[in-house]
């Protein structure tokens, strides 16, 4: 054959072993080591994750990396899913990191953006995480991985805590291709509740100076939820739940999805529909589902993350939650996209919708990313088995009674305006314009017109499905975008058209009374109702209690 | 700083109203107060916005249209106090005040 070698990532790794053991190193590592660890075992352009999620976040390592000398190690690719701490940038303003591949950049998309343009990061692309986390299977594979757990043994067995969210697709990929996979532990324990990843998965455990960071980004206080909110809430029960049958979905994390949870218990009851929607969801434990679960109308959550203080609720409800021996939640993000994918719908809010049902969370002055809407937000044209939904929807679509494949239901719940007047509905996303002035390949669309099947706004719902051709997808767009410019310049006579094939429908045509619209349907007003419905058990952060 | 807006109706329709003075919402950031009370207008409906947004006129105009077009009611005087509430709000308050001073 030939005298190739092809175990040359496990030599590297062991020589990148062989340095930390010379510099002194065990697998159980100091915090005031950690710098020496990153030195001993990076070379510059590795890909590296620093696993930031959407909640927990390798904070103090990444703080450490952000100050180790950028002659020493420079120029890594960085491959994680969230960059939402200021260190996170730190990194590529220090030179020690330069390219980046990642989903979601929330709370630092300014920076990001500013960054972006001046050169300092050179992005690789925006992603999905399910996108990601394949690519760290393909070409993407993390060199060095560091993951942040809420407990390890001496041995390097890690409990993940009920956010074990990206943990294991990280650990799989970098583990099982000779690369190196480092803990943040919060405690080191003699011995865990339950082993999340196995000892001989890990190579160092760094004992945190303190507690990882963790961000309650899933707490919606009801006290905000407005009347518009709840009157669209109706209209998705009324409009899209009862009449599709809607038992397995996913819901976004706004206040729109915050206030169909809660008038499951009122409206949805009192129209007998107890049983008969919401059974089986993929989401994070939201306190704002408490209220429905206790009345009886979820029967199975399969969820991304956790969320704070939810987690003595969730260890007493393991019927409905997946939890692990240990009584603890079990999440796991990958999965979780996946469950959702495959579900019958999959509703969410959005910033900006064009006329061709396009929308988009990018506006020109950020850079936000994506994060699991576009998975969750899409046809599963893979999918082979049939659901009454599922099959409904196709009918709607092609006009056959026997479809050749179905169709998922994908539902955008958005107000005309946002708050200070700016419209969501828009002749063109901003998208083109991020596209043009950053360079990149395709705009950074959220969900594509294609993949929607219904628009929802306080005006009423555009049945997409109903509509043929692009023209009437645009006019029963136009027809439900309210007093916005795109509104006020749809055709009357073609929307009274298609409101008479329910193509569009407004709550009038659903028996729906605007006006009935009240707080009062609300099964809980405030956090503390919430606190009151979990019987003492949902432990809100101390920022949500105001009593 | 606040804007007014005047907006005047010729309604066919003669009123039925109940003769009271309703007052419907509250005003704050993004909500808006409405005040409707039958006057004597020579048959018309006269509706006064007062607002702290800017830039909004052709909008309260198409909303008042569609609003006095569903509600064509005489002799009516509706006064708003408004604090930038979407056109969405704007309706659900008008249709609450409305059924306060109509039986619909």
């Amino acid at each position: 054959m030939n005298d190739m070698s092809w175990g040359t990532l496990a030599d590297d790794k062991a020589a990148r072993l062989d340095e930390a053991a010379r510099n002194g190193l065990g697998k159980i590592v100091a915090a005031d080591q950690a710098e020496t660890l990153l030195v001993s075992v990076l070379r510059p352009n590795d890909r590296i994750c620093i696993e930031g999620n959407n909640q927990k976040h390798a904070d103090f390592i990444s703080e450490v990396l952000s100050d180790v000398d950028p002659e020493v190690i420079h120029d890594l690719h960085v491959v994680q899913s969230n960059l939402a701490l200021p260190q996170h940038l730190d990194l590529f303003e220090h030179g020690v990191a330069k390219r980046l591949d990642f989903c979601y950049a929330g709370p630092q998309g300014i920076r990001m953006a500013q960054l972006i343009e001046d050169g300092v990061i050179e992005i690789g692309a925006i992603h999905t995480y399910l996108e990601l986390y394949a690519r760290y299977f393909v070409d993407l594979t993390p060199r060095v991985s560091v993951v942040a757990v809420e407990a390890a043994d001496r041995e390097g067995n890690l409990y993940t805590g009920p956010n074990t969210e990206d943990t294991p697709p990280i650990v799989e990929a970098t583990a099982f291709k000779s690369g190196i996979v480092i803990a943040q532990a919060n405690r080191i324990v003699d011995r865990v509740p339950r082993v999340d990843v196995p000892a001989d998965w890990t190579d160092f455990v760094v004992e945190a100076p303190r507690p990882h960071y963790i961000e309650p980004i899933f707490t919606r206080d009801p006290a905000a939820i407005t009347e518009i909110q709840i009157l669209m809430a109706m209209m998705v029960i009324r409009g899209i739940y009862e009449p599709y049958g809607i038992q397995r979905l996913n819901h976004g994390i706004g206040f729109g999805t915050a206030a169909i949870e809660l008038i499951l218990p009122t409206y949805a009851r009192d129209l007998g529909l107890l049983g008969k929607i919401c059974n089986y969801m993929s989401v994070n434990p939201c306190p704002t589902l408490i209220p429905a679960l206790e009345s009886g109308f979820i029967t199975s959550i399969h969820s991304a993350g956790s969320e704070l203080g939810m987690e003595d609720y969730v260890a007493a409800r393991s019927d409905v939650f997946f939890c692990g021996p240990d009584g603890s939640l079990r999440s796991n993000r990958a999965f979780c996209q996946l469950a959702g994918h495959f579900s019958d719908l999959f509703i969410g809010s959005t910033l900006q919708i064009d006329t061709a049902g396009n929308s988009s969370t990018a506006t020109s002055d950020r850079i936000t990313g994506f994060g699991g809407a576009p998975n969750f937000g899409c046809d599963s044209r893979a999918r082979r088995h049939a659901s009454d939904p599922f099959l409904q929807a196709a009918r709607e679509e092609t006009g056959q009674e026997s479809p050749q494949r179905g169709r998922k239901l994908v539902v955008q719940l958005v107000e005309t305006f946002r708050e200070g007047g700016q419209p969501v509905f828009t002749e063109r996303l901003d998208a083109w314009d991020i596209q043009k002035r950053f360079g990149m390949d395709l705009p950074p669309i959220m969900i594509h017109g294609d993949d929607v099947t219904h628009i929802v706004t306080e005006e009423g719902i555009a049945n997409l499905l109903l509509c043929r051709g692009p023209d009437e997808r645009e006019q029963a767009i136009r027809a439900v975008a309210g007093y916005t410019e795109v509104g006020r310049r749809r055709d009357p006579k073609r929307v009274a058209d298609l409101r008479r094939r329910g193509a569009v429908r407004y709550p009038s045509d659903i028996g729906i009374d605007t006006r009935l619209a009240s707080r009062s349907l609300l099964a809980a007003r405030s956090v503390r109702d919430l606190v009151r419905w979990s019987g003492g058990l949902y432990d809100p952060p101390a920022r949500f209690r105001n009593w | 700083m606040t804007t007014l807006l005047e907006f005047e109706f010729d309604n066919v329709k003669r009123g039925n109203t109940r003769r009271a003075a309703q007052i419907v919402g509250v005003v704050g950031s993004g909500q808006l107060e409405v005040l409707i009370e039958p006057a004597e207008l020579d048959g018309k409906c006269e509706i006064v916005v007062e607002t702290s947004a800017q830039g909004f006129d052709e909008i309260w105009r198409s909303v008042l249209d569609d609003f006095a077009a569903q509600y064509p009611v005489a002799d009516l005087r509706i006064s708003i106090n408004d604090g930038g509430a979407t056109p969405a709000v704007v309706n659900l308050r008008l249709q609450q005040a409305i059924a306060e001073v109509l039986d619909v």
